[in-house]
Protein backbone atom coordinates (compact mmCIF):
# COMPACT_ATOMS: atom_id res chain seq x y z
CA UNK A 1 0.00 0.00 0.00
CA UNK A 2 1.69 3.22 -1.15
CA UNK A 3 0.46 6.35 0.53
CA UNK A 4 1.15 9.84 -0.94
CA UNK A 5 0.92 13.04 0.66
CA UNK A 6 0.84 16.34 -1.06
CA UNK A 7 1.77 19.59 0.99
CA UNK A 8 4.31 19.44 3.71
CA UNK A 9 2.41 21.33 5.88
CA UNK A 10 0.94 21.02 9.58
CA UNK A 11 -1.68 18.51 7.92
CA UNK A 12 0.55 16.71 6.24
CA UNK A 13 3.27 16.24 8.87
CA UNK A 14 -0.38 14.58 11.05
CA UNK A 15 -1.05 12.38 8.76
CA UNK A 16 1.78 10.95 8.64
CA UNK A 17 2.49 10.50 12.14
CA UNK A 18 -1.67 8.99 12.32
CA UNK A 19 -0.50 6.31 9.51
CA UNK A 20 2.61 5.29 11.38
CA UNK A 21 1.04 4.91 14.11
CA UNK A 22 -0.78 2.01 12.45
CA UNK A 23 1.61 0.60 10.06
CA UNK A 24 5.64 0.87 10.80
CA UNK A 25 6.67 -0.10 7.50
CA UNK A 26 4.08 0.53 4.27
CA UNK A 27 5.30 3.01 2.00
CA UNK A 28 4.95 7.16 2.15
CA UNK A 29 6.10 9.72 0.35
CA UNK A 30 5.36 13.12 0.42
CA UNK A 31 5.61 16.34 -1.91
CA UNK A 32 6.18 19.55 -1.30
CA UNK A 33 7.15 22.66 -3.40
CA UNK A 34 7.78 24.50 -0.27
CA UNK A 35 11.91 24.99 -1.12
CA UNK A 36 11.72 25.71 3.32
CA UNK A 37 9.73 22.20 3.81
CA UNK A 38 7.53 22.16 7.11
CA UNK A 39 7.70 24.73 9.50
CA UNK A 40 5.47 27.32 11.62
CA UNK A 41 3.67 29.53 9.60
CA UNK A 42 1.91 31.43 12.26
CA UNK A 43 5.41 32.17 13.74
CA UNK A 44 5.98 33.63 10.95
CA UNK A 45 4.62 36.67 12.10
CA UNK A 46 6.87 36.56 15.36
CA UNK A 47 10.01 36.36 12.69
CA UNK A 48 8.61 39.53 11.42
CA UNK A 49 8.95 40.97 14.88
CA UNK A 50 12.03 39.76 15.48
CA UNK A 51 10.89 37.73 18.73
CA UNK A 52 12.56 34.73 16.86
CA UNK A 53 15.03 33.82 14.76
CA UNK A 54 14.12 31.80 11.60
CA UNK A 55 15.76 28.64 12.46
CA UNK A 56 13.44 28.22 15.37
CA UNK A 57 10.13 27.98 12.98
CA UNK A 58 11.38 24.54 12.35
CA UNK A 59 9.82 22.37 14.88
CA UNK A 60 11.41 19.15 13.45
CA UNK A 61 15.11 17.83 13.11
CA UNK A 62 16.12 15.37 10.33
CA UNK A 63 16.59 12.79 12.91
CA UNK A 64 12.53 13.39 13.89
CA UNK A 65 12.06 12.80 10.23
CA UNK A 66 14.10 9.83 9.62
CA UNK A 67 11.84 8.20 12.69
CA UNK A 68 8.81 8.55 10.35
CA UNK A 69 10.47 6.37 7.53
CA UNK A 70 8.98 8.38 4.34
CA UNK A 71 10.85 9.55 1.17
CA UNK A 72 10.24 13.56 0.80
CA UNK A 73 10.24 14.86 -2.32
CA UNK A 74 10.70 18.41 -3.71
CA UNK A 75 8.40 19.31 -5.76
CA UNK A 76 5.46 20.76 -6.95
CA UNK A 77 2.25 18.33 -8.35
CA UNK A 78 0.90 19.62 -11.36
CA UNK A 79 -1.53 17.09 -12.26
CA UNK A 80 -3.78 14.15 -10.49
CA UNK A 81 -4.43 11.25 -13.43
CA UNK A 82 -7.36 9.58 -10.94
CA UNK A 83 -7.25 6.72 -13.36
CA UNK A 84 -3.92 5.62 -13.90
CA UNK A 85 -3.36 6.54 -10.01
CA UNK A 86 -0.60 8.55 -11.03
CA UNK A 87 0.65 12.21 -9.86
CA UNK A 88 2.39 14.37 -12.45
CA UNK A 89 5.49 16.53 -11.29
CA UNK A 90 6.59 19.70 -12.88
CA UNK A 91 9.58 18.89 -13.02
CA UNK A 92 10.93 15.61 -11.85
CA UNK A 93 9.53 12.08 -12.53
CA UNK A 94 5.74 10.65 -12.29
CA UNK A 95 4.58 9.31 -8.85
CA UNK A 96 2.14 6.45 -8.29
CA UNK A 97 -0.22 6.18 -5.43
CA UNK A 98 -2.97 3.77 -3.95
CA UNK A 99 -3.73 5.80 -1.48
CA UNK A 100 -3.72 9.98 -1.92
CA UNK A 101 -3.91 13.32 0.30
CA UNK A 102 -3.79 16.44 -0.89
CA UNK A 103 -3.42 19.19 2.11
CA UNK A 104 -1.78 21.94 -0.16
CA UNK A 105 -2.98 24.52 2.20
CA UNK A 106 -4.54 28.52 0.92
CA UNK A 107 -2.76 30.92 -0.75
CA UNK A 108 -3.05 34.30 -0.52
CA UNK A 109 -5.77 35.90 -1.93
CA UNK A 110 -4.63 39.00 -4.84
CA UNK A 111 -4.01 42.44 -4.77
CA UNK A 112 -6.76 43.21 -8.26
CA UNK A 113 -6.36 46.33 -8.20
CA UNK A 114 -3.42 48.30 -11.30
CA UNK A 115 -0.35 48.08 -9.62
CA UNK A 116 -0.28 45.15 -7.76
CA UNK A 117 2.56 43.55 -9.32
CA UNK A 118 5.48 46.54 -8.77
CA UNK A 119 7.82 45.09 -6.62
CA UNK A 120 7.53 46.02 -3.26
CA UNK A 121 4.11 44.89 -2.68
CA UNK A 122 4.46 42.26 -0.46
CA UNK A 123 2.19 39.25 1.28
CA UNK A 124 3.04 37.10 3.62
CA UNK A 125 2.12 33.31 2.95
CA UNK A 126 5.40 31.83 2.88
CA UNK A 127 8.63 31.88 4.34
CA UNK A 128 10.15 33.29 1.09
CA UNK A 129 7.62 36.15 1.60
CA UNK A 130 8.66 37.09 5.37
CA UNK A 131 12.07 37.09 4.31
CA UNK A 132 11.23 39.60 1.24
CA UNK A 133 9.77 41.88 3.36
CA UNK A 134 12.58 41.93 5.89
CA UNK A 135 14.93 42.58 3.22
CA UNK A 136 12.44 45.15 1.98
CA UNK A 137 11.62 46.70 5.47
CA UNK A 138 14.22 50.12 6.25
CA UNK A 139 13.98 52.28 8.92
CA UNK A 140 12.11 55.39 8.95
CA UNK A 141 10.78 54.41 5.23
CA UNK A 142 6.65 54.34 5.11
CA UNK A 143 4.58 51.27 4.89
CA UNK A 144 0.96 51.07 3.55
CA UNK A 145 -1.04 47.98 4.75
CA UNK A 146 -4.10 46.94 3.36
CA UNK A 147 -6.65 44.48 4.38
CA UNK A 148 -8.00 43.30 7.45
CA UNK A 149 -8.02 40.20 10.00
CA UNK A 150 -5.19 38.87 12.13
CA UNK A 151 -2.30 38.73 9.16
CA UNK A 152 -3.17 42.22 8.14
CA UNK A 153 -2.24 43.24 11.89
CA UNK A 154 0.82 40.92 12.19
CA UNK A 155 2.19 43.14 8.78
CA UNK A 156 1.28 46.39 10.94
CA UNK A 157 3.32 45.05 13.83
CA UNK A 158 6.27 43.40 11.96
CA UNK A 159 6.77 46.67 9.69
CA UNK A 160 6.68 48.95 12.58
CA UNK A 161 8.83 46.97 14.72
CA UNK A 162 11.31 47.11 11.95
CA UNK A 163 11.20 50.83 12.44
CA UNK A 164 8.65 51.90 9.82
CA UNK A 165 6.27 54.34 9.32
CA UNK A 166 3.25 52.04 9.11
CA UNK A 167 0.07 53.51 7.44
CA UNK A 168 -2.83 51.33 8.11
CA UNK A 169 -6.15 51.34 5.67
CA UNK A 170 -9.56 50.40 6.63
CA UNK A 171 -12.14 50.45 3.79
CA UNK A 172 -14.79 49.95 6.55
CA UNK A 173 -15.48 52.03 10.00
CA UNK A 174 -13.40 49.74 11.87
CA UNK A 175 -10.44 46.86 12.01
CA UNK A 176 -11.73 43.24 11.54
CA UNK A 177 -16.01 43.99 12.15
CA UNK A 178 -16.39 40.32 10.63
CA UNK A 179 -15.51 38.84 14.88
CA UNK A 180 -14.97 41.78 16.87
CA UNK A 181 -17.47 43.99 18.22
CA UNK A 182 -17.40 47.89 17.97
CA UNK A 183 -15.86 48.55 21.42
CA UNK A 184 -13.28 45.60 20.44
CA UNK A 185 -12.25 47.11 17.65
CA UNK A 186 -11.90 50.43 18.99
CA UNK A 187 -9.75 48.99 21.54
CA UNK A 188 -7.42 46.78 19.16
CA UNK A 189 -7.60 50.59 16.82
CA UNK A 190 -6.46 52.74 20.09
CA UNK A 191 -3.50 50.77 21.15
CA UNK A 192 -1.85 50.39 17.51
CA UNK A 193 -2.33 54.64 17.14
CA UNK A 194 -0.40 54.34 21.02
CA UNK A 195 2.49 52.70 19.69
CA UNK A 196 2.67 55.07 16.60
CA UNK A 197 0.56 53.09 13.60
CA UNK A 198 -1.26 55.70 11.74
CA UNK A 199 -4.82 54.47 10.94
CA UNK A 200 -7.38 55.67 7.86
CA UNK A 201 -10.93 54.40 7.77
CA UNK A 202 -12.97 54.16 4.92
CA UNK A 203 -10.07 54.38 2.93
CA UNK A 204 -9.88 52.39 -0.05
CA UNK A 205 -6.57 51.60 -2.22
CA UNK A 206 -7.78 51.87 -5.80
CA UNK A 207 -4.53 51.85 -7.72
CA UNK A 208 -0.65 51.17 -6.66
CA UNK A 209 1.48 53.63 -8.20
CA UNK A 210 5.26 52.89 -9.20
CA UNK A 211 8.16 54.15 -11.04
CA UNK A 212 10.73 52.10 -12.78
CA UNK A 213 8.62 49.11 -11.65
CA UNK A 214 8.59 49.84 -8.16
CA UNK A 215 5.92 51.07 -5.80
CA UNK A 216 6.18 54.90 -4.84
CA UNK A 217 2.58 55.45 -3.36
CA UNK A 218 -1.06 54.36 -3.15
CA UNK A 219 -4.18 56.38 -5.02
CA UNK A 220 -7.46 56.31 -2.63
CA UNK A 221 -11.02 56.23 -3.90
CA UNK A 222 -11.41 59.69 -2.90
CA UNK A 223 -8.77 60.80 -5.21
CA UNK A 224 -6.29 61.23 -2.35
CA UNK A 225 -2.51 59.93 -2.92
CA UNK A 226 -0.01 58.24 -0.16
CA UNK A 227 3.21 57.91 -0.62
CA UNK A 228 5.11 55.10 0.24
CA UNK A 229 8.09 52.92 -0.08
CA UNK A 230 5.96 49.51 0.51
CA UNK A 231 2.72 48.01 0.09
CA UNK A 232 1.59 45.00 2.46
CA UNK A 233 -1.55 43.43 2.21
CA UNK A 234 -3.77 40.66 3.69
CA UNK A 235 -7.22 40.45 2.29
CA UNK A 236 -8.27 36.84 2.72
CA UNK A 237 -7.32 33.82 1.35
CA UNK A 238 -8.28 31.07 -1.43
CA UNK A 239 -7.83 27.32 -0.55
CA UNK A 240 -5.71 26.16 -3.22
CA UNK A 241 -8.19 23.91 -5.53
CA UNK A 242 -7.00 24.17 -9.09
CA UNK A 243 -5.55 20.27 -8.32
CA UNK A 244 -8.58 18.91 -7.50
CA UNK A 245 -10.44 21.00 -10.00
CA UNK A 246 -8.58 19.65 -13.01
CA UNK A 247 -8.80 16.20 -11.41
CA UNK A 248 -12.29 16.50 -11.52
CA UNK A 249 -13.11 16.44 -7.43
CA UNK A 250 -15.63 18.01 -6.47
CA UNK A 251 -14.53 21.44 -5.21
CA UNK A 252 -16.64 24.91 -3.79
CA UNK A 253 -15.14 26.93 -1.86
CA UNK A 254 -12.25 23.90 -0.72
CA UNK A 255 -12.22 20.66 -1.45
CA UNK A 256 -15.43 19.04 -0.66
CA UNK A 257 -14.82 15.97 1.90
CA UNK A 258 -17.23 14.56 3.91
CA UNK A 259 -16.56 12.94 7.96
CA UNK A 260 -14.13 11.08 6.89
CA UNK A 261 -11.83 13.94 4.85
CA UNK A 262 -13.01 11.68 1.71
CA UNK A 263 -13.52 13.40 -1.41
CA UNK A 264 -15.84 12.27 -4.18
CA UNK A 265 -12.68 9.62 -5.17
CA UNK A 266 -13.11 6.65 -2.20
CA UNK A 267 -8.62 6.86 -3.04
CA UNK A 268 -8.40 10.48 -2.10
CA UNK A 269 -8.43 12.62 0.79
CA UNK A 270 -8.30 16.34 1.65
CA UNK A 271 -7.37 17.79 5.08
CA UNK A 272 -5.95 21.47 6.25
CA UNK A 273 -6.69 24.72 4.45
CA UNK A 274 -7.59 23.30 1.48
CA UNK A 275 -10.54 21.09 2.66
CA UNK A 276 -13.89 22.09 2.99
CA UNK A 277 -14.70 19.64 5.96
CA UNK A 278 -18.81 18.26 6.03
CA UNK A 279 -19.89 18.20 10.11
CA UNK A 280 -22.56 16.27 10.41
CA UNK A 281 -23.34 17.97 13.59
CA UNK A 282 -24.96 20.94 11.29
CA UNK A 283 -25.25 19.67 7.96
CA UNK A 284 -22.50 21.91 6.25
CA UNK A 285 -19.84 22.19 4.86
CA UNK A 286 -17.09 24.93 6.16
CA UNK A 287 -13.78 25.93 5.85
CA UNK A 288 -11.26 26.78 8.52
CA UNK A 289 -7.85 28.29 8.12
CA UNK A 290 -7.06 27.15 11.87
CA UNK A 291 -3.38 25.55 12.64
CA UNK A 292 -5.12 22.61 14.89
CA UNK A 293 -8.11 22.00 12.65
CA UNK A 294 -5.61 21.54 10.25
CA UNK A 295 -3.31 19.39 12.44
CA UNK A 296 -6.71 17.54 13.78
CA UNK A 297 -7.90 17.05 10.02
CA UNK A 298 -4.36 15.38 9.01
CA UNK A 299 -4.53 13.15 11.55
CA UNK A 300 -7.68 11.56 11.08
CA UNK A 301 -7.41 11.81 7.53
CA UNK A 302 -4.24 9.66 8.09
CA UNK A 303 -6.19 7.10 10.57
CA UNK A 304 -8.35 6.79 7.20
CA UNK A 305 -5.75 6.18 4.73
CA UNK A 306 -4.21 3.48 6.82
CA UNK A 307 -7.67 1.92 6.82
CA UNK A 308 -9.10 2.66 10.20
CA UNK A 309 -12.56 4.18 9.41
CA UNK A 310 -12.21 7.51 11.64
CA UNK A 311 -15.02 9.96 12.04
CA UNK A 312 -13.39 13.79 12.16
CA UNK A 313 -14.86 15.54 14.82
CA UNK A 314 -14.70 19.04 14.78
CA UNK A 315 -13.92 20.96 17.53
CA UNK A 316 -15.06 24.10 18.46
CA UNK A 317 -12.88 26.28 16.41
CA UNK A 318 -10.51 28.40 18.68
CA UNK A 319 -7.86 31.08 18.52
CA UNK A 320 -5.79 32.51 20.96
CA UNK A 321 -3.87 35.58 19.13
CA UNK A 322 -2.06 38.61 19.97
CA UNK A 323 -3.92 42.09 18.51
CA UNK A 324 -1.66 44.96 18.98
CA UNK A 325 -0.04 43.07 21.74
CA UNK A 326 -3.18 42.42 23.37
CA UNK A 327 -3.66 38.65 24.14
CA UNK A 328 -7.37 37.72 22.68
CA UNK A 329 -9.11 34.13 22.46
CA UNK A 330 -11.82 33.92 20.03
CA UNK A 331 -13.84 30.95 20.81
CA UNK A 332 -17.07 29.08 18.52
CA UNK A 333 -19.91 31.65 17.29
CA UNK A 334 -19.09 35.31 18.39
CA UNK A 335 -19.75 37.77 15.34
CA UNK A 336 -21.80 38.08 12.11
CA UNK A 337 -20.63 41.89 11.10
CA UNK A 338 -19.68 42.90 7.05
CA UNK A 339 -16.09 43.00 7.05
CA UNK A 340 -15.38 45.22 3.66
CA UNK A 341 -11.39 44.24 4.54
CA UNK A 342 -11.67 40.85 3.74
CA UNK A 343 -12.50 38.47 1.24
CA UNK A 344 -14.19 35.22 2.69
CA UNK A 345 -11.78 33.67 5.14
CA UNK A 346 -8.66 35.12 6.35
CA UNK A 347 -5.93 33.33 7.94
CA UNK A 348 -6.50 32.38 11.80
CA UNK A 349 -9.95 32.31 10.74
CA UNK A 350 -12.97 29.79 11.04
CA UNK A 351 -16.22 30.60 8.84
CA UNK A 352 -17.79 29.05 12.02
CA UNK A 353 -16.87 31.99 14.07
CA UNK A 354 -19.50 33.90 11.76
CA UNK A 355 -22.64 31.77 12.21
CA UNK A 356 -23.98 33.80 14.77
CA UNK A 357 -27.14 31.74 16.11
CA UNK A 358 -29.37 33.20 18.37
CA UNK A 359 -27.81 34.67 21.42
CA UNK A 360 -28.02 37.01 23.84
CA UNK A 361 -24.70 38.99 24.33
CA UNK A 362 -23.18 39.76 27.82
CA UNK A 363 -19.82 41.83 28.31
CA UNK A 364 -17.87 43.52 30.93
CA UNK A 365 -14.43 45.23 30.67
CA UNK A 366 -14.22 48.92 28.43
CA UNK A 367 -10.25 48.56 28.42
CA UNK A 368 -8.12 46.12 27.74
CA UNK A 369 -9.25 43.35 29.67
CA UNK A 370 -12.78 42.48 28.37
CA UNK A 371 -14.70 39.72 28.24
CA UNK A 372 -17.73 38.95 25.57
CA UNK A 373 -19.96 36.48 25.98
CA UNK A 374 -22.56 34.70 23.42
CA UNK A 375 -25.43 32.93 25.50
CA UNK A 376 -27.94 30.63 23.87
CA UNK A 377 -30.83 29.29 25.83
CA UNK A 378 -29.25 26.69 28.24
CA UNK A 379 -25.32 26.73 26.36
CA UNK A 380 -22.50 29.43 25.89
CA UNK A 381 -22.14 29.57 22.10
CA UNK A 382 -19.05 31.96 22.15
CA UNK A 383 -16.69 34.15 23.76
CA UNK A 384 -14.38 36.55 23.28
CA UNK A 385 -11.48 36.83 26.13
CA UNK A 386 -9.05 40.05 25.38
CA UNK A 387 -6.16 41.22 27.70
CA UNK A 388 -5.92 39.17 30.76
CA UNK A 389 -6.89 35.60 29.56
CA UNK A 390 -7.70 33.58 33.19
CA UNK A 391 -10.79 33.08 31.86
CA UNK A 392 -10.09 31.82 28.25
CA UNK A 393 -9.28 28.32 29.75
CA UNK A 394 -12.65 27.81 31.57
CA UNK A 395 -14.91 29.71 28.77
CA UNK A 396 -13.22 27.26 25.78
CA UNK A 397 -14.16 24.33 28.21
CA UNK A 398 -17.82 25.92 29.00
CA UNK A 399 -18.47 26.28 24.97
CA UNK A 400 -16.82 23.53 23.61
CA UNK A 401 -18.59 20.61 26.47
CA UNK A 402 -21.56 22.47 26.12
CA UNK A 403 -22.05 23.34 29.93
CA UNK A 404 -25.34 23.94 31.08
CA UNK A 405 -24.91 27.59 31.94
CA UNK A 406 -29.00 27.91 33.17
CA UNK A 407 -27.45 28.45 37.20
CA UNK A 408 -25.65 31.07 35.84
CA UNK A 409 -27.46 32.75 32.64
CA UNK A 410 -29.60 35.39 34.28
CA UNK A 411 -26.70 36.72 36.48
CA UNK A 412 -24.59 37.12 33.60
CA UNK A 413 -27.08 39.10 31.71
CA UNK A 414 -27.87 41.65 35.03
CA UNK A 415 -26.65 44.72 34.04
CA UNK A 416 -24.02 45.32 36.12
CA UNK A 417 -22.71 41.53 35.36
CA UNK A 418 -18.82 41.01 36.75
CA UNK A 419 -18.78 38.20 34.44
CA UNK A 420 -15.13 37.50 35.28
CA UNK A 421 -16.35 36.19 39.00
CA UNK A 422 -19.80 34.53 37.95
CA UNK A 423 -17.99 32.09 35.55
CA UNK A 424 -14.47 31.77 37.98
CA UNK A 425 -17.02 30.64 40.43
CA UNK A 426 -19.69 28.49 38.30
CA UNK A 427 -15.94 26.93 36.63
CA UNK A 428 -14.97 26.32 40.65
CA UNK A 429 -17.93 24.38 41.48
CA UNK A 430 -17.90 22.58 37.81
CA UNK A 431 -14.45 21.57 39.27
CA UNK A 432 -15.57 20.46 42.51
CA UNK B 1 28.90 31.33 33.13
CA UNK B 2 25.58 31.33 31.44
CA UNK B 3 24.08 28.68 33.77
CA UNK B 4 25.66 30.47 37.10
CA UNK B 5 23.59 33.71 35.71
CA UNK B 6 20.27 31.60 35.42
CA UNK B 7 21.02 29.89 38.77
CA UNK B 8 21.81 33.62 40.35
CA UNK B 9 18.30 34.77 39.51
CA UNK B 10 16.77 31.55 39.47
CA UNK B 11 15.80 31.18 42.76
CA UNK B 12 12.79 33.30 43.55
CA UNK B 13 10.90 32.84 40.60
CA UNK B 14 11.63 29.27 41.52
CA UNK B 15 10.06 29.56 45.13
CA UNK B 16 7.19 30.87 44.00
CA UNK B 17 6.72 28.54 41.04
CA UNK B 18 7.69 25.32 41.54
CA UNK B 19 4.58 24.05 42.76
CA UNK B 20 3.73 22.27 39.49
CA UNK B 21 4.79 21.53 36.38
CA UNK B 22 4.80 23.34 32.48
CA UNK B 23 1.79 21.55 31.07
CA UNK B 24 0.60 22.25 27.21
CA UNK B 25 -2.70 22.53 25.26
CA UNK B 26 -1.67 21.71 21.76
CA UNK B 27 -4.96 22.63 20.45
CA UNK B 28 -3.49 26.00 21.24
CA UNK B 29 -0.27 25.59 20.35
CA UNK B 30 1.39 27.19 16.57
CA UNK B 31 4.61 25.05 17.05
CA UNK B 32 6.31 28.90 16.52
CA UNK B 33 9.41 27.52 18.69
CA UNK B 34 9.25 30.86 20.95
CA UNK B 35 8.98 28.50 23.76
CA UNK B 36 12.14 26.28 23.20
CA UNK B 37 14.11 29.53 22.02
CA UNK B 38 14.08 30.94 25.66
CA UNK B 39 14.42 28.24 28.23
CA UNK B 40 17.48 28.67 29.64
CA UNK B 41 18.28 25.44 29.93
CA UNK B 42 17.02 24.30 26.24
CA UNK B 43 14.21 21.70 26.66
CA UNK B 44 12.77 21.38 23.79
CA UNK B 45 9.48 22.14 25.15
CA UNK B 46 7.56 22.74 21.59
CA UNK B 47 7.97 18.98 21.26
CA UNK B 48 6.00 18.46 24.37
CA UNK B 49 3.42 21.29 23.04
CA UNK B 50 3.29 18.94 20.37
CA UNK B 51 2.76 15.56 22.18
CA UNK B 52 0.55 17.33 24.55
CA UNK B 53 3.35 16.01 27.23
CA UNK B 54 3.89 17.98 30.49
CA UNK B 55 7.51 18.86 30.60
CA UNK B 56 8.89 16.47 33.39
CA UNK B 57 12.21 17.09 32.70
CA UNK B 58 15.32 17.03 35.92
CA UNK B 59 16.79 20.04 34.06
CA UNK B 60 13.66 22.12 34.52
CA UNK B 61 13.92 25.43 36.57
CA UNK B 62 10.05 26.09 36.50
CA UNK B 63 11.50 30.13 35.87
CA UNK B 64 8.05 30.15 33.81
CA UNK B 65 10.03 31.80 30.85
CA UNK B 66 8.23 29.24 28.13
CA UNK B 67 4.96 29.76 29.97
CA UNK B 68 5.13 33.80 29.93
CA UNK B 69 6.45 34.04 26.55
CA UNK B 70 3.89 32.07 24.78
CA UNK B 71 1.98 34.07 22.84
CA UNK B 72 -0.79 31.69 22.47
CA UNK B 73 -1.49 31.01 26.40
CA UNK B 74 -1.02 26.93 24.85
CA UNK B 75 1.63 26.63 28.66
CA UNK B 76 0.65 26.60 32.11
CA UNK B 77 1.52 25.40 35.57
CA UNK B 78 -0.36 22.76 36.59
CA UNK B 79 -0.08 20.62 39.85
CA UNK B 80 1.02 17.45 38.95
CA UNK B 81 -0.98 14.26 40.20
CA UNK B 82 2.05 13.31 42.25
CA UNK B 83 2.08 16.56 43.93
CA UNK B 84 -1.71 16.05 44.69
CA UNK B 85 -1.26 12.72 46.17
CA UNK B 86 1.73 13.95 48.14
CA UNK B 87 -0.11 17.07 49.49
CA UNK B 88 -3.21 14.91 50.54
C1 LIG C 1 1.06 34.65 8.53
C2 LIG C 1 0.14 33.58 8.99
C3 LIG C 1 -0.49 33.69 10.21
C4 LIG C 1 -1.34 32.69 10.68
N1 LIG C 1 -1.88 32.81 11.91
C5 LIG C 1 -2.62 31.80 12.42
C6 LIG C 1 -3.14 31.85 13.73
O1 LIG C 1 -3.03 32.87 14.41
N2 LIG C 1 -3.80 30.79 14.23
C7 LIG C 1 -4.02 29.68 13.49
O2 LIG C 1 -4.63 28.72 13.98
N3 LIG C 1 -3.58 29.61 12.21
C8 LIG C 1 -2.89 30.64 11.67
N4 LIG C 1 -2.43 30.56 10.38
C9 LIG C 1 -2.94 29.47 9.53
C10 LIG C 1 -2.20 28.17 9.65
O3 LIG C 1 -0.85 28.37 9.43
C11 LIG C 1 -2.79 27.21 8.64
O4 LIG C 1 -4.12 26.93 9.00
C12 LIG C 1 -2.04 25.91 8.54
O5 LIG C 1 -0.70 26.14 8.23
C13 LIG C 1 -2.68 25.02 7.48
O6 LIG C 1 -1.92 23.86 7.30
P1 LIG C 1 -2.00 23.01 5.97
O7 LIG C 1 -1.14 21.83 6.22
O8 LIG C 1 -3.41 22.80 5.60
O9 LIG C 1 -1.43 23.93 4.81
P2 LIG C 1 -0.04 24.69 4.66
O10 LIG C 1 0.63 24.91 5.94
O11 LIG C 1 -0.34 25.88 3.82
O12 LIG C 1 0.85 23.68 3.83
C14 LIG C 1 0.59 23.33 2.50
C15 LIG C 1 1.87 23.03 1.77
O13 LIG C 1 1.58 22.51 0.47
C16 LIG C 1 2.49 23.03 -0.45
N5 LIG C 1 1.90 22.92 -1.79
C17 LIG C 1 0.90 23.66 -2.32
N6 LIG C 1 0.61 23.26 -3.58
C18 LIG C 1 1.45 22.24 -3.86
C19 LIG C 1 1.65 21.41 -5.01
N7 LIG C 1 0.90 21.55 -6.10
N8 LIG C 1 2.62 20.47 -4.96
C20 LIG C 1 3.39 20.32 -3.85
N9 LIG C 1 3.23 21.07 -2.73
C21 LIG C 1 2.28 22.02 -2.74
C22 LIG C 1 2.67 24.45 0.02
O14 LIG C 1 3.87 25.01 -0.45
C23 LIG C 1 2.72 24.27 1.54
O15 LIG C 1 4.03 24.01 1.98
C24 LIG C 1 -1.57 31.55 9.88
C25 LIG C 1 -0.95 31.44 8.64
C26 LIG C 1 -0.10 32.43 8.18
C27 LIG C 1 0.58 32.28 6.84
S1 LIG D 1 5.58 29.26 22.40
FE1 LIG D 1 3.51 28.45 22.74
S2 LIG D 1 2.63 28.33 20.68
FE2 LIG D 1 4.84 28.58 20.40
S3 LIG D 1 5.60 26.45 20.25
FE3 LIG D 1 5.73 27.04 22.40
S4 LIG D 1 3.82 26.30 23.31
FE4 LIG D 1 3.54 26.34 21.10
S1 LIG E 1 9.96 26.49 33.09
FE1 LIG E 1 11.93 27.40 32.47
S2 LIG E 1 13.37 25.70 32.50
FE2 LIG E 1 11.35 24.78 32.58
S3 LIG E 1 10.90 24.33 30.42
FE3 LIG E 1 10.06 26.39 30.85
S4 LIG E 1 11.67 27.81 30.27
FE4 LIG E 1 12.60 25.78 30.41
Amino acid sequence: MKRVIVGAGVAGIAAIEAIRSLDSIGEIVMVGDDPHGYYSRPGLAYYLTGELHDKTLYPRASEDYRKLNFRYVKGRVKNILRDAHVLELENGPSISYDKLLIAVGAQAAPLEIPGATLDGVLKLDHMEDAKRILKQARRGKTAIVVGGGITALELTEGLLSRGMNVHYLLRGDRYWSGVLDDQESRIVEGRLQEVGVTLHHRAEAIEILGRKNRVIGVRLRDGRVMKCDLVAYAIGIHPRVELARQAGLAVDRGILVNEHLQTNDVNIFAAGDVAQVYDPSTGRSALDSLWSSAREQGYAAGLNMAGKATVYVKSIPFNVTRLAGLTTTIIGAVGAGDDKDLVGIARGDSETWRQLPDAMVAQSGFDVNRVRLLLGEKRLLGAVVMGDQKLSYPLEKIVSESVDISPIREELLSPQARIGDVIAKFWASMRN
Amino acid sequence: MAILGIFQRGPIKHAVLSSGQVTPDPARCVQCGICTYNCPVDIDVRAHAWRGEPVIHSHCLTCGECVARCPRGALRFEKTDLFTRRES
